[in-house]
């Protein structure tokens, strides 16, 4: 045996040695895995601290390692720390392994001889596995300056110009006609009230002009290949029918259209368009698009109003217009797709689409809008009366185990909104069933107070149903809100004119598929899942891809806004360093023993395999792998390996763990 | 006799076939006569085994040893072979892995004795079962006594080259004769001892024509319940479990060019350690489905997955047989 390993064991204060026999661990491994190369076993408080790292140093030095042990937390935390200790001793960082003891032995574990025993199995094990470690170097990939923001949402907009700001060229890409999203619907923003539309719209005013934005709306990203520095995105702008050359947004066109359409995306359902239209006076950028399924033209053939009216020379609607396909390099993608509004049919008890005053929360947002369908006047759908007292539902298919578990985390400070704009502009008694008020940033507990303090009623209970059949006089005519007042423990039943459903909100109904485009997971409840959910929230586990808003999971407007400038600042990091340093623990096709089945193709989640057609075999692009192993273990042919995971490694580990390098001597 | 090099080919734990694709090289048979001294070939001629524990040690140069040890007398004469063989090639997948008689090791020697000999088409009122010894006026008489599995050859003694197939393919065997021939007349020089000859360094898809895709299977059926097969595409695309992309290449693909899935008698590519793991692993990879339920439907298309996946494999994989083989293989170690 060549290999001169030394094993350091960790206390973690209690965290291990409560559990633990530390000092017995140590100096068994000394000394019953001396023959395997062991040749010095140590143990300290802290292995993670400085004078922790030390002491492997000094013995890398002294003692002339050649491979090292630590046995304290999860790789996950330290496996950096002890790999760069490690490199500053001389030794190759990947010579050095880490085995859990505490999160798979001493967290799990009550019994102390027993967790002793299986640390000393689990040291065996990494031991016998560090032997076949090989000194690795990492892959350097350089960075592609460009950065493609997907979603033009707040938190789109604010990563855009963090970065454009900087001096680095974005690309911004958005599916809707006009950027803004979710945002530009609202009248005002809690808990300050300003107006959402003039603190927005100079944002993305700023988009449309900026020299260092490449704005693409109407438009989505259709492919997705190459890894972090070096994407490519293929994007299809979609047809808009409109010359932007030549367009100068007069208006013109959408006035002459005799098409009329119920807006179900920007107005709720509860205003209309035209088949030709821009969604809102603030737009950006301002020209309009076509909507093809409901103009006149494309369904009859005749029409063409816009054109025979546009002012323009030449004229600005041209109806030949294809899709663009375009391919934009980037070195880094920010996905801000945001969110989809929970769906309030889903519970039918609630009666929306059945009773005319139910409301959601989006169609009360667009009633309170200046711009809006009512021009800011609250009132029922017969769109003339005022009501004279509204029920305000909260956690509609949010904390609800038949649709959403989660909090949606806005609906809260959302429906003290509407608390406030309900009284202030009809005067009504507004009541607001909630199950608990959450109310935990900055001036919301304030703004709670408020509302109470403006007469706001609040009952604490969940909806059971909201019906038009009377059982009291003084019922007929009304909307009936039944709710459990768990405060005083009685069934209350109220009579109101109007009814308004603080919708949650969910991930975009085609997140997965999405995700699965860049390269990214979902978690259980379909939000992207972070690289670390509280140490590295806009990262994913694909390098290179950032994350921001609500795409993350429920967030309100200064929430959002942070994250895109969070993944702004991780992006322009990247850009900075011109290179980037990659993990080299990958996997490698054997093109030898590859025949090309293809059973590898579709598994992975990285989009790192590609078929060579003139080859008929598999490759692997090793910037883009993450080293998941998931094609390691498919490959029927075993051409696939895994550095740092060969089969080799791992027989020699379970060796190990079974204690076997104890009773003979074990093939190296 | 003649100075010639000494050759022999035994059976024991197999079909026969593999000494038919010996005969199968056609003339090439000719010269092995014409460059070896046949001494010992039960299926083609007369030899006792008395003859050869008569020989020097070493004194054959090639033994092709086919079958597995199922018995005593295989394990005697392989143990007898090896000591007298300078080259002992284990010829076949029966010697090198197992094969259709591997299957046995999921069932104890009892239950195996009492399928074969009291079942609907074996009459046996009497219950009468074969006994090893007997005693006859001449003397005690014996036949074999069955192990409690069957085992591949490496698993009894030293091998020095594998050669893996049902049968291997005549013009494998052919190659191999021309360069032991080669070796002997010093124009060639052997593969490193533990080595798989006669094969491809790939598996069965490598040399089969069709055409293949990213595969998404939403139902495994069984070939003759698909009509028409297609036959220019991946026929494991078709739902049919093929278990080409796992089986070491050299035969051509000849069953999926013949319109028939890959099933497997060339084992493991090259460095894996269990075939029917890996190929578990693949088909499990390719399963398109999104719920428990959807997973079970689709693997309930494979209606006996151990014969599917270890058909030529299970006495050679790393479990090398069921719990209840291996129960009565401790009984029988500890008892004697």
């Amino acid at each position: 045996m060549s290999e001169k390993i030394g094993v350091y064991v960790c206390h973690c204060g209690t965290n291990i040695a409560g559990t633990v026999d530390v000092k017995g661990v140590a100096e068994w491994a000394a000394e019953h895995l001396k023959h395997r190369g062991v040749v010095i076993g140590r143990e300290y408080k802290f292995m993670c601290s400085s004078l922790g790292q030390e002491l492997v140093e000094k013995d890398i030095k002294e003692l002339g390692l050649t491979r090292v042990i630590v046995a304290a937390c999860s790789p996950h935390l330290h496996e950096k720390t002890f790999r760069t200790a490690c490199k500053n001793a001389g030794l190759n960082p990947y010579l050095c392994e880490m085995v859990s003891i505490r999160e798979q032995v001493s967290w799990v574990h009550t019994d102390k001889v027993a967790a002793t025993e299986k640390s000393k199995a689990a040291i065996s094990g990494g031991v016998e596995r560090v032997i076949h470690n090989e000194p690795l170097e990492p892959i350097q990939v350089p960075i592609h300056a460009d950065t493609l923001v997907v979603g033009g949402g707040i938190a789109g907009i604010q990563a855009a110009l963090e970065i454009a700001d900087a001096g680095y060229h974005v690309c911004l890409v958005e599916r809707e006609p006009s950027i803004g999203g979710h945002m530009a619907q609202f009248d005002k923003t809690f808990p300050t009230l300003d107006c959402a539309a003039c603190i927005l719209t100079p944002k993305m005013v700023e988009i449309g002009s900026h020299p260092n934005i490449t704005l693409l709306t109407w438009s989505e990203v259709e492919k997705v290949d190459g890894y972090v520095g070096n994407f490519k995105a293929t994007i299809r702008k979609k047809a808009s029918y409109v010359n932007t050359d030549t367009c100068t947004g007069c208006g013109i066109c959408w006035e002459k259209c005799p098409k009329k359409v119920v807006d179900d995306v920007y107005e709720a359902g509860l205003g209309i368009r035209k088949a030709i239209y821009r969604p809102f006076a603030q737009a950006v950028p301002k020209y309009p698009v076509m909507d093809v399924e409901n103009c006149t033209y494309f369904k009859n053939g005749k029409c063409k109003a816009c054109q025979l009216f546009c002012p323009t020379e030449p004229n600005s609607i041209n109806f030949e217009q294809k899709d663009e396909i375009l391919e934009i390099q980037a070195g880094n993608i920010i996905l801000a797709t945001g969110y989809d509004l929970f769906d309030a049919k889903r519970i039918p008890q609630y009666g929306y689409g059945k009773l005319p005053n139910v409301f959601t929360s989006l169609e009360f947002e667009r009633m309170c809008n200046a711009a809006g369908p009512t021009e800011g006047r609250v009132v029922l759908r017969d769109m003339k009366t005022a009501p004279k007292s509204v029920v305000i539902v909260h956690c509609v298919g949010s904390r609800d185990e038949n649709y959403n578990k989660y909090c949606s985390s806005i609906c809260c400070m959302q429906s003290l909104k509407f608390a406030h704009l309900v009284m202030e502009r009809t005067g009504a008694e507004v009541y607001n069933c909630y199950i608990d008020i959450r109310t935990p940033s900055k001036d919301y507990e304030e703004f709670y107070k408020r509302v109470l303090e403006e007469g706001g009623h609040f009952i604490r209970g969940k909806v059971a149903e909201v019906t038009d059949s009377a059982r009291l006089p003084e019922e007929e005519g009304k909307l009936i809100v039944q709710v459990e007042d768990t405060l005083i423990g009685k069934q209350r039943r109220i009579p109101v004119d109007m009814v308004i459903l603080s919708a949650g909100i969910e991930p975009r109904h085609d997140a997965k598929e999405v995700g699965k485009l860049f390269g990214i997971a979902c978690g259980a409840s379909g939000w992207y899942t972070e690289k670390h959910p509280k140490l590295d929230p806009v990262a994913t586990m694909t390098e290179g891809i950032y994350i921001a808003g609500c795409v993350q999971g429920p967030k309100d407007i200064p929430a959002s806004v942070a994250q895109g400038a969070a993944a702004a600042a991780r992006v322009l990091g990247k850009i900075q360093q011109g290179v980037i340093a990659l993990e080299p623990i990958k996997a490698s096709i054997n093109e030898t023993q590859c025949s090309g089945c293809r059973i590898c193709n579709g598994l992975c989640p990285f989009n790192a395999i590609a078929f060579i057609e003139d080859d008929k075999v598999s490759s692997i692009n090793p910037a883009l792998c993450q080293g998941c192993g998931t094609c390691v273990a498919a490959c029927p042919a075993g051409a696939i390996s895994g550095t740092g995971f060969s089969d080799q490694q791992i027989i020699a580990q379970i060796d190990g763990l079974l204690l076997k390098n104890l009773e003979e001597p074990v093939a190296a | 006799m003649t100075t010639k090099p000494k050759f022999t080919m035994y059976w024991a734990a197999s079909c026969g076939g593999c000494e038919i694709a010996v005969l199968n090289t056609h003339e090439k048979i000719l010269d092995v006569d014409a460059n070896f001294d046949v001494v010992f070939w039960p299926v083609a001629m007369d030899a006792k085994y008395k003859d050869v524990e008569a020989m020097e040690d070493g004194s054959i140069l090639l033994t092709l040893f086919n079958g597995g040890i199922r018995n005593d007398e295989n394990e005697h004469i392989a143990k007898l072979l090896r000591q007298k063989s300078k080259i002992l090639v284990s010829f076949g997948s029966c010697a090198c892995e197992g094969c259709i008689p591997g299957l046995a090791n999921l069932s104890p020697v009892d239950e195996i004795v009492h399928t074969a000999f009291n079942t609907i088409t074996t009459d046996n009122p009497n219950e009468i079962y074969p006994q090893t010894t007997y005693d006859v006026s001449e003397g005690e008489l014996h036949i074999p006594k069955l192990f409690p599995i069957l085992r591949p050859l490496d698993q009894v003694v030293d091998v020095d080259y594998y050669m893996p197939g049902c049968p291997p393919e005549s013009h494998q065997i052919a190659a191999v004769i021309d360069l032991v021939i080669k070796v002997v007349k010093g124009e060639a020089e052997l593969p490193p001892k533990g080595a798989t000859i006669g094969v491809g360094d790939s598996t069965v898809c490598d040399e089969c024509p069709r055409a293949r895709n990213v595969k998404l299977i939403k139902e495994f059926t069984r070939i003759q319940d698909i009509a028409p097969v297609d036959p220019t595409l991946c026929i494991l695309e078709q739902g049919i479990p093929c278990n080409g992309p796992a089986t070491r290449s050299g035969c051509n693909a000849r069953c999926p060019q013949a319109g028939a899935q890959c099933i497997g008698c060339y084992g493991p590519a090259e460095g894996v350690m269990d075939y029917g793991a890996r190929l578990m692993t693949a088909f499990a990879s390719v399963i398109d489905a999104n719920t428990p339920e959807e997973i079970d439907h689709i693997l309930d298309g494979i209606p006996d997955p151990t014969g599917q996946v270890y058909r030529f494999n299970l006495a050679g994989s790393l479990l090398k047989a069921n719990r209840e083989a291996w129960k009565r293989i401790d009984k029988r170690t500890q008892g004697e």
